[in-house]
């Protein structure tokens, strides 16, 4: 072993401890944009991003933290750069709650409405409530006051469920809706 | 009753309080149905994201993450360099070796050993997790990669070289699913066994090869095709040893 034993400690390389990161980088990614292949483009960027930063990483912090950072800046920088998404995206929601055929995949659902959030009330309520980070740990890693995150999962969470609601009652009120 | 506001009912949701605090919440909600409407509503939300995309920690992993996770690093830079030249040479190897072969399925073949040491060097040095599926469920780890891979596999038996079987993984490279098997002798060293289909070489004269071997940065491959499968051992073994091993597969698998 001896060509990959620098490598092989654990607690000297967070090289290895990457690999270990990358399953909940891809889920986080997954469910953040849209479809799979720009969720492993944002996971492969971040890789990228954490190797040449590898050094300015603390040892003894942690590092799954550190790399929701950068994943985070990166979506930042994505979403800034398609800036006419906001279009996009009111669309997206006529469609979403006009077309009924969606409701059959509960998977598809929970997609199409986190979709139709804003992106930042997206991130909040997927680091706490997918990755299970805690507040302060989300705030650090989107780079905003405590408070922000708070408010963000607050808004964040109730027009998920208004959303999520919308489509339950949808039959009840779809003509409404549709003319 | 204790005044509880949103910010506890968030974290209640979250699981972020303590026992006492949870007691709190609860008698609250008791007495309080649009906030309990509230936080059943959160806890199913956390739970719809669970059930959606947990299923993605399983996914096979792309080897163009593994790549990236990799790149910069200095043995790796020179596991490519090497892999380039030893991929130029296994092409013009087999050029003279066989008339009309087509490119396609000998560039595939040629970068198999690339990605068997890659994926390799990615998971021997893993303490905690170097296989998904340990040893303990051999049969069900080889149904799973067996049907994953569209083809009944086997996990050779290498105890009489004195390598234990440790477990596999399942992979994505060469445009489809790799499995990997993993193996460590008594004294803690790893080989991996790397197998995936090798489309576009069925029906062809060399769908079945002899071995071949690639050094890649210190790591000895031995990698073959037969019927459609291709295999790779991969090593940081001396070579006369890894030829052994790769002998015991061969044997076992062509079987």
């Amino acid at each position: 072993m001896s060509p990959s034993r620098e490598t092989g400690e654990p607690r000297v390389s967070p090289r290895s401890d990457l690999i270990e990161h990358i399953p909940r980088l891809r889920r986080y990614a997954r469910a953040l944009t849209r479809d799979a292949a720009q969720a492993d483009d944002l996971v492969q960027d971040t890789l990228e991003r954490a190797l040449v930063k590898l050094d300015l990483w603390r040892p003894g912090s942690d590092l799954r933290a550190w790399l929701f950072t950068l994943m985070h800046n990166l979506f930042v920088n994505q979403v800034r750069a398609a800036a006419p998404q906001h279009a996009e995206l009111d669309e997206a929601r006529e469609i979403a709650i006009g077309g009924g055929e969606m409701d059959a995949l509960a998977l598809r659902d929970i997609h199409a409405a986190l979709c139709l959030l804003p992106a930042e009330q997206r991130e909040v309520i997927l680091l706490v409530g997918l990755e299970q980070f805690g507040y302060a740990e989300a705030a650090r890693i989107l780079g905003v006051p405590l408070g922000t995150v708070m408010s963000r999962l607050s808004r964040g969470r109730e027009r998920l469920r208004q959303l999520l609601s919308d489509k339950v009652a949808e039959p009840a009120i779809k003509l409404k809706v549709v003319k | 009753m204790k005044q509880i506001n949103e910010e506890q009912l968030h974290a209640y949701v979250d699981g972020l309080l303590d026992d006492g605090q949870r007691l709190d919440v609860e008698a609250w909600l008791a007495g309080h149905p649009d906030d309990a409407a509230r936080v059943r509503d959160w806890q199913a939300q956390n739970q719809a994201f669970h059930a959606a995309f947990d299923p993605v920690l399983n996914e096979p992993m792309p080897l163009e993450l593994l790549r990236a996770s990799r790149r910069q690093t200095a043995p790796a830079r020179r596991l490519w360099r090497v892999a380039a030249s030893v991929a130029v040479l296994a092409v013009t190897g087999l050029a003279g070796y066989g008339i009309g072969l087509r490119s396609a399925p000998t560039e595939l073949i040629a970068r198999m050993p690339r990605d068997a040491a890659l994926a390799h060097v990615v998971f021997t040095p893993e303490q905690r997790h170097p296989v998904e599926v340990d040893a303990a469920h051999a049969d069900h780890l080889v149904t799973w990669l067996s049907k994953r891979l569209g083809s009944p596999l086997k996990a050779p038996d290498f105890s009489a070289q004195g390598f234990e079987l440790l477990g596999g993984r399942l992979l994505s490279g060469g445009g489809g699913p790799v499995a990997q098997f993993m193996y460590q002798s008594a004294d803690q060293r790893r080989v991996t066994l790397y197998v995936r289909r090798e489309a576009g070489s069925k029906g062809r004269d060399n769908t079945d090869t002899s071995f071949r071997h690639a050094h890649e940065n210190g790591i000895e491959v031995f990698y073959w095709i037969d019927q459609d499968m291709g295999y790779a051992l991969s090593g940081g073994i001396a070579r006369a040893e890894m030829q052994l091993l790769a002998d015991a597969a061969y044997r076992q698998i062509g079987r």
